[in-house]
């Protein structure tokens, strides 16, 4: 009887993940998308309770209720600008199972022929990911350095290393009694991980955490291949492709060929000849910039990493409450690979309660900056230096960016001249439109809130 | 046609699903997607019970399947937790305010 159920449990648990995902397409049916795949894995578990291989349940109970003790409060007490590093660390646990059950699975069943090629690679994807998260959650977190950490000879280092593994992999699949290969495939590829997150800076890191979901998910899929469980192979394979996706509109976004990802080559800082030439910019204070915008119709608001450093989002709500009542039209334009994930900004200044039809994307509002009184940068420098578009010897060349420039006038919040992450100068902090407010971005702001509720008593 | 064949093709037309599916998907939503997937992806706890609950297992079959439901549990657990708390504050308009 249960044998019947399982499969029917198992179906409608799948097509519980999928309509989760369709309806995670817009805001206004997303909340039934979470509900919609929470049933489907409520399913897909109890189903497997009911199995009848499954006899032993007090240690999987305990794990339910350790896992809920920590699940529980990582998910309520996680602040919000610490959502990339709880992201980065949840690949780690994913991929962690993935691959302890991988690895539990080849010692007691050692499996041959094609279930243990789905295994090799669901471990090798697995223990990989892992360590590469931590890695990630390390650097989000900045336990570890943020800056790339390059070394000569380092793409061979990881290839060698990579292809060693895969050998060993392989030589597991032709003759899996080999036992003691198995240990040494583990630690190489936990290895591997580590080195290829090493490389790798703070504004990468978007595209990097796109692509540990996708292997992840694809490390699950591969662990539905071993076991043989189609529900797996679904959940895996929509998640692996996911990731991938993710990360493709991330690389687009910065002008980086996918392939230049795949291999981890990428967060080399090209730095350039500094021109070393101090010049002249124009700067403003908190007075001058409440007035103008003030006087303003149209006012858009580019946020980058900065912000969410500064915490500034708060405050920038503020700064859209006050000019919304007077009338001034306030959008937020956000770049794809602004922050530290992809979407990043958006759950930041949702949760500080900017409406989301505010929000606005890359495509949507390019062609509106030259209609702008005010292009408001807070935090953000890559995404709107114009030698992206007319600069071709430039490391950022043909990236696309928020024309911030083409509005009436720029006002930049930033604490110093320093470059930003690409290394480079920005043409738009030298421009005759252009008003420098140097400061932090979370007290600039609230300066400018305050002057413009002066302005309205006067 | 042997298993594999077939789980092979339903890998292929989930993978080209959720291409399609999430194609669609606002950038508005990337981060809390992610949540989403991540706690889906969670579902290798199915594997982990199979491998805790056999009747024959041994310690370490058992020790490595304990971690991996404890593991995956937490991702299900705080992955949808979290997506629905990050999901909740997206507003159209404020309420109670003009």
């Amino acid at each position: 009887m249960i044998e019947n159920l399982l499969p029917i449990c198992y179906i409608l648990a799948a097509a519980g993940f999928i309509l989760a995902i369709k309806w995670m397409n817009t805001p206004a049916t997303a909340r039934r998308g979470v509900i919609a795949g929470e049933l489907g894995m409520l399913l897909a578990v109890v189903g497997t309770l009911l199995r009848f291989e499954v006899v032993n349940y007090q240690w999987i109970f305990i794990a339910f209720f350790l896992g809920s003790a920590i699940g529980v409060p990582l998910a309520y007490l996680m602040p919000m600008t610490a959502v990339p590093q709880r992201t980065a660390i949840s690949h780690a646990f994913g991929a962690l199972a993935s691959a302890l059950i991988g690895t539990a699975e080849y010692y007691r069943h050692l499996p041959h022929g094609f279930p243990m090629g789905a295994l090799v690679l669901e471990t090798l994807l697995g223990f990989l990911t892992f360590t590469a998260s931590l890695m990630a959650f390390g650097k989000l977190q900045e336990i570890l350095p943020t800056r790339p950490i390059t070394y000569r000879g380092q793409n061979i280092v990881n290839l060698t290393l990579f292809v060693l593994a895969v050998s060993i992999g392989i030589a597991l699949i032709i003759s899996p009694e080999r036992t003691w290969l198995f240990p040494v495939f583990a630690a190489l590829s936990l290895i591997f991980g580590v080195l290829l997150i090493i490389p790798i800076g703070g504004a990468d890191m978007p595209t990097v955490i796109a692509l540990l979901n996708s292997y992840a998910g694809l490390s699950a899929s591969a662990m539905g291949f071993a076991l043989d469980n189609k529900l797996l192979i679904i959940a895996g394979a929509l998640d692996g492709s996911s990731g991938l996706i993710l990360a493709i509109i991330m690389c687009r976004a910065m002008n980086r060929s996918f392939s230049n990802v795949l291999f981890g080559a990428f967060g080399q800082v090209q730095v350039t000849a500094q021109k070393s030439v101090e010049r002249p910019v124009r700067s403003a204070s908190a007075e001058e910039a409440a007035e103008m915008l003030d006087s303003a119709r149209s006012v858009i608001i580019i946020p980058g990493y900065g912000m969410a450093v500064a915490q500034a989002q708060h405050k920038l709500r503020e700064l859209f409450d006050v000019l919304t009542r007077r009338g001034v039209d306030v959008r937020f334009a956000i770049h794809p690979v602004a922050g530290r994930m992809p979407g990043h900004m958006n759950v930041l200044l949702a949760e500080s309660d900017v409406p989301y039809d505010k929000l606005c994307e890359m495509d949507d509002i390019n062609p509106e900056f030259p209609m702008a009184d005010v292009a408001l940068i807070v935090g953000a420098n890559d995404v709107v230096n114009p030698a992206a578009q007319n600069d071709k010897t430039s490391p950022i060349a043909g990236m696309p960016i928020l024309e911030a420039y083409k509005a009436r006038t720029v006002m930049v919040i930033k604490r110093s001249m320093n470059p930003g992450f690409a290394g480079i100068d920005n043409e738009l902090y030298y421009l005759p439109n252009t008003l420098m407010l140097f400061g932090d971005a979370k007290t600039f702001v609230g300066g400018i809130v305050k002057e413009l509720g002066a302005l309205v008593r006067n | 046609m042997k298993s594999y064949e077939f789980g092979l093709y339903v890998f292929m037309l989930a993978a080209f699903l959720g291409f399609e599916l999430i194609r669609r998907v606002s950038p508005l939503l990337h981060t809390p997607l992610m949540s989403l997937t991540n706690a889906i992806s969670a579902i290798s706890v199915v594997g982990a019970i199979l491998t805790v609950g056999e009747k024959d297992a041994s310690t370490l079959t058992r020790v490595l399947g304990f971690i991996a439901v404890l593991a995956a549990t937490i991702n299900v657990v705080s992955g949808y937790l979290i997506t629905d708390r990050m999901l909740k504050m997206f507003k159209k308009r404020e309420p109670g305010k003009k």
